[in-house]
C-alpha cells in the first residue's frame, strides 16, 4: 500500500499556475525526494501534502484517506522546516512536547515519549535549554525531534539542512540517512541539492516548472534522464551537451577541435525516427585518456582530439576544461592521469553510458 | 639613524588632533547643555513654586529660587483645596484618571496585539485594504470624532462617566496599537504558525503560547504609548465630563478658572506636577524598553 498518492494535483494563484498535474506517491518506508531549482513548486507541494496550502484541484491521499480539505494537525503528519521553527521561548523538551500537549497526552506519556527521542537523537542534554542557546546543528536534531516524538504516518522535510554549513550539512545527511534506516517512516524530502537527493532516497522526483519530469531511482535518474532538463539537473559538474549529427545508421558525428567532423559509433542502434540532428550528452566521468588498454576493457569506446584548455585539480580528481570547436566540455579524470594545460589529448568518450536527446523536444531519444 | 623614536616624542599633529577633538567635544555638550536647561527650566519653575509659600511667590515673582521647602501645597492640592465648592482636592479626580487610563490601556493593548495577530499571521481576503482603513485612525485628529462620541455616548448612557472615556479612548487607541503589534508581528517568522498547526495548536492557542510570549519588547511599548496618551488626553476629559467626573488634566482647568479668590500659585504648582507625575515616573522607569522594543524584532 502507498502511504503518500498525489493524482494530479494542480494548484495555481490568480491566473499563475504553481504545479501543473501533479503524479506521484511513496510507498510505506519509501524515501522520496522532491529536487529541483528554486521556484519549480517544490515546497508548495510539499506544504499542500502538510495541508498548509489549499488544493486547486486533483487528490492527495495519504495512507487510505484523501485529506485534501483534512486540517494540517489532522493528518497524521510531521514537519521539519528549513528555518527550524521552533519555538522561541519554550525550552527543547517544550519544542518536543508542545504537539502533545496540544492533543491532550497525558503527561507521563510525554516524559516517556520525549525521553525516548532524546536518547535517539542523543539531545538528552539540551532538553532545558531554549533554542537561542543551541547551534545550528543542534536546532536541527531538536526539530527533528519534535518531528519524530509524534510518530505520524508522513514525515515531510522543507529543506531542512540548507540553513547548516558544508560539513555539517555532510553530517547530518548522514544522520538523516541512518535515522531513516532505523524508523523506517515513509518520509517526502524537499531539496534543491542534487547531491542531497540522490544520497538519501529510494526514489527521486525531479521538477521543473510546476511539473514532475521524472520519477525514478536515483540510479535510472543518473543513467536514463529522461530529458536534457534532468540530465543537466542531476550531477555535477553537469552532463556535457555536445550537438550532433545522424552519419549513417549506427554512428554520428561531432564537430571536432580542429573544426572538421569526427564520428562516434554508437554503443546501440538508434530508435526508428530518430532526427537528424541530436545532442549528445556525456557525463565528465565517462570521459577518459585514451588508451588501447582502456578500448579493450571498454569496447565501446570511441576517440577523438581535444586540447585542454584548463585543469581544475580537487584532490579526489581533477576536472579537465576540453575545447570542441566552440564548445567547451568537461572531463573528470584521475589526479595521476590528469592532463596538462595547453596539451592536447585523445578523449575516449565510452558511448555505452552516453545518452541521445532530441534538441527540439529535449527528450531523451 | 634608523632606530625606531619612543612613542612619547613630540607630535604635533597629534597634538592639534587632540585639541581640535577637545574643543568639538565641548562645542556639542555646550549646545546640549543650553537646549536641556531650555526644556527643563519651566519644569524647574514649577517644581520650586509647589515648594514654596504663596506669600512669597506673590512677593517675589513666580521665578526665583524658594527661600524654603515645605510640603503644604502638596498636601492641599491632593485632599483639601477648594474646587467650585467642594474641598476634595485633586485626589478624586487623579483616581478618576487612573480608573480610566489602566482598563483603557489594557484593553485597547490586548485588541491591538490581536489585531496585529489577525492581520499579520491569519491573513484574508482584504485584510491589508482593512489594516489600512485602520491605520487612517492614527492620522485622524481627535477632533473630529466629538460629535459622534457626543452622540453615542449620548444613546449609551455613558456620558459623564468614566466608563464613556474608557470606551473613548480603546476605540481611539486601536488603531495605534494594532499599527505596532501587527508591525512587530509581521517579524515572527510564519514557520513558527504553520510548525504550530502542524502541532495541532488552533487560533487562539498559537496566540497564547507562542505569540504572546514573544511580545514582550512590543507589548512594554504599546502600554507605555497608551498609558501616557490616555492620562495626558485632555479633549474628551473636558468635553465629556464635569466637576467630580473629570479626570485630572480637565480638573487643572477648573483650578485655575475658580476666579473667585486670589490665585494660589504654590497649590497650582503642586497640582499640576500630580497631574504630570504618573507620565512622568513611566518615562524614567520604562523610556528604554520603550525606545528597546520600537526597534528591536520579534526573534533575536
Amino acid at each position: 500500500m502507498s502511504a503518500l498518492m498525489i493524482r494530479d494535483l494542480h494548484k495555481s494563484y490568480g491566473g499563475l499556475e504553481i504545479l501543473a498535474g501533479i503524479n506521484l506517491e511513496a510507498r510505506t518506508g519509501e524515501f522520496v525526494a522532491l529536487v529541483g531549482p528554486s521556484g519549480c513548486g517544490k515546497s508548495t507541494l510539499l506544504a499542500m501534502i502538510a495541508g498548509l496550502e489549499t488544493v486547486t484541484s486533483g487528490e492527495i491521499w495519504i495512507g487510505d484517506r484523501l485529506v485534501n480539505s483534512v486540517q494540517p494537525k489532522d493528518r497524521d503528519i510531521a514537519m521539519v522546516f528549513q528555518s527550524y521553527a521552533l519555538y522561541p521561548t519554550m525550552t527543547v523538551r517544550q519544542n518536543i512536547t508542545f504537539g502533545m500537549e496540544s492533543r491532550g497526552v497525558p503527561k507521563a506519556e510525554q516524559a516517556e515519549a520525549v525521553k525516548r527521542v532524546a536518547a535517539l537523537l542523543q539531545i538528552e542534554q539540551l532538553l532545558n535549554r531554549k533554542p537561542g542557546q543551541l547551534s545550528g546543528g543542534q536546532r536541527q536534531r531538536v526539530a527533528m525531534g519534535r518531528a519524530l516524538v509524534r510518530d505520524p504516518k508522513l514525515f515531510l522535510f522543507d529543506e531542512p539542512l540548507s540553513n547548516l554549513d558544508a560539513k555539517l550539512r555532510v553530517d547530518m545527511r548522514t544522520e538523516i540517512k541512518k535515522l531513516h534506516h532505523r524508523v523506517g517512516k515513509t518520509t517526502v524530502y524537499v531539496t534543491h541539492d542534487q547531491v542531497e537527493a540522490m544520497t538519501l532516497a529510494s526514489r527521486i522526483a525531479v521538477m521543473n516548472q510546476g511539473s514532475v519530469q521524472q520519477f525514478d531511482t536515483p540510479k535510472r535518474i543518473y543513467d536514463r534522464p529522461t530529458n536534457m532538463f534532468v540530465a543537466g539537473f542531476m550531477g555535477s559538474p553537469a552532463m556535457n551537451f555536445i550537438p550532433a549529427r545522424l552519419a549513417g545508421s549506427t554512428s554520428i558525428s561531432v564537430r571536432a577541435a580542429d573544426g572538421g567532423d569526427a564520428t562516434l559509433a554508437l554503443a546501440a542502434p538508434l530508435p526508428v525516427g530518430a532526427p537528424k540532428d541530436m545532442v549528445l550528452g556525456v557525463r565528465p566521468e565517462h570521459i577518459y585518456r585514451f588508451t588501447t588498454d582502456l578500448k579493450a576493457r571498454k569496447p565501446a569506446v570511441q576517440s577523438m582530439q581535444a586540447p585542454v584548455e584548463l585543469v581544475e585539480p580537487t584532490g579526489a580528481e581533477t576536472l579537465a576544461v576540453l575545447r570542441l570547436g566552440d564548445l567547451e566540455i568537461t572531463g573528470r579524470f584521475e589526479p595521476d592521469d590528469a592532463p596538462v594545460m595547453g596539451e592536447t589529448i585523445t578523449l575516449g568518450i565510452d558511448m555505452s553510458r552516453a545518452c541521445l536527446f532530441d534538441p527540439v523536444t529535449k527528450a531523451l531519444l | 639613524m634608523a632606530e625606531i623614536a619612543p612613542s612619547a616624542r613630540h607630535d604635533p599633529e597629534a597634538a592639534a588632533a587632540t585639541r581640535r577633538y577637545f574643543w568639538n567635544r565641548f562645542l556639542v555638550y555646550a549646545v546640549l547643555a543650553l537646549f536641556a536647561v531650555i526644556y527643563l527650566a519651566p519644569l524647574l519653575v514649577v517644581v520650586f513654586n509647589s515648594l514654596r509659600e504663596q506669600s512669597d511667590i506673590a512677593r517675589n515673582g513666580l521665578i526665583s529660587l524658594p527661600r524654603s521647602f515645605r510640603f503644604d501645597a502638596w498636601a492641599q492640592a491632593w485632599g483639601t483645596y477648594c474646587v467650585s465648592g467642594t474641598c476634595e482636592g485633586m485626589k478624586r479626580n487623579f483616581f478618576n484618571s487612573l480608573w480610566m487610563t489602566i482598563p483603557a490601556t489594557l484593553i485597547s493593548t490586548l485588541l491591538g496585539a490581536m489585531n496585529g495577530y489577525v492581520l499579520s499571521k491569519w491573513r484574508f481576503k482584504g485584510s491589508e485594504i482593512l489594516f489600512n482603513l485602520m491605520l487612517l485612525g492614527v492620522f485622524m485628529p481627535g477632533q473630529i470624532s466629538l460629535m459622534p462620541w457626543a452622540f453615542l455616548l449620548g444613546k449609551l448612557g455613558l456620558t459623564n462617566s468614566t466608563y464613556g472615556l474608557v470606551l473613548i479612548h480603546v476605540v481611539q487607541g486601536v488603531s495605534f496599537t494594532t499599527l505596532f503589534c501587527r508591525n512587530f508581528y509581521v517579524s515572527i517568522p510564519d514557520d513558527l504558525i504553520k510548525a504550530a498547526r502542524i502541532d495541532g495548536a488552533g487560533f487562539w492557542r498559537i496566540f497564547r503560547k507562542i505569540i504572546l510570549p514573544l511580545s514582550p519588547p512590543i507589548l512594554i511599548v504599546t502600554v507605555i504609548w497608551q498609558f501616557t496618551g490616555i492620562w495626558n488626553e485632555y479633549l474628551f476629559g473636558v468635553v465629556f465630563t464635569s466637576g467630580q467626573q473629570q479626570p485630572i488634566t480637565a480638573a487643572l482647568v477648573a483650578l485655575t478658572a475658580g476666579g473667585t479668590t486670589a490665585r494660589a500659585y504654590d497649590v497650582m504648582s503642586a497640582a499640576v506636577l500630580i497631574g504630570a507625575l504618573p507620565p512622568l515616573l513611566i518615562y524614567l522607569f520604562g523610556g528604554k524598553y520603550f525606545v528597546r522594543g520600537l526597534t528591536q524584532g520579534a526573534i533575536k
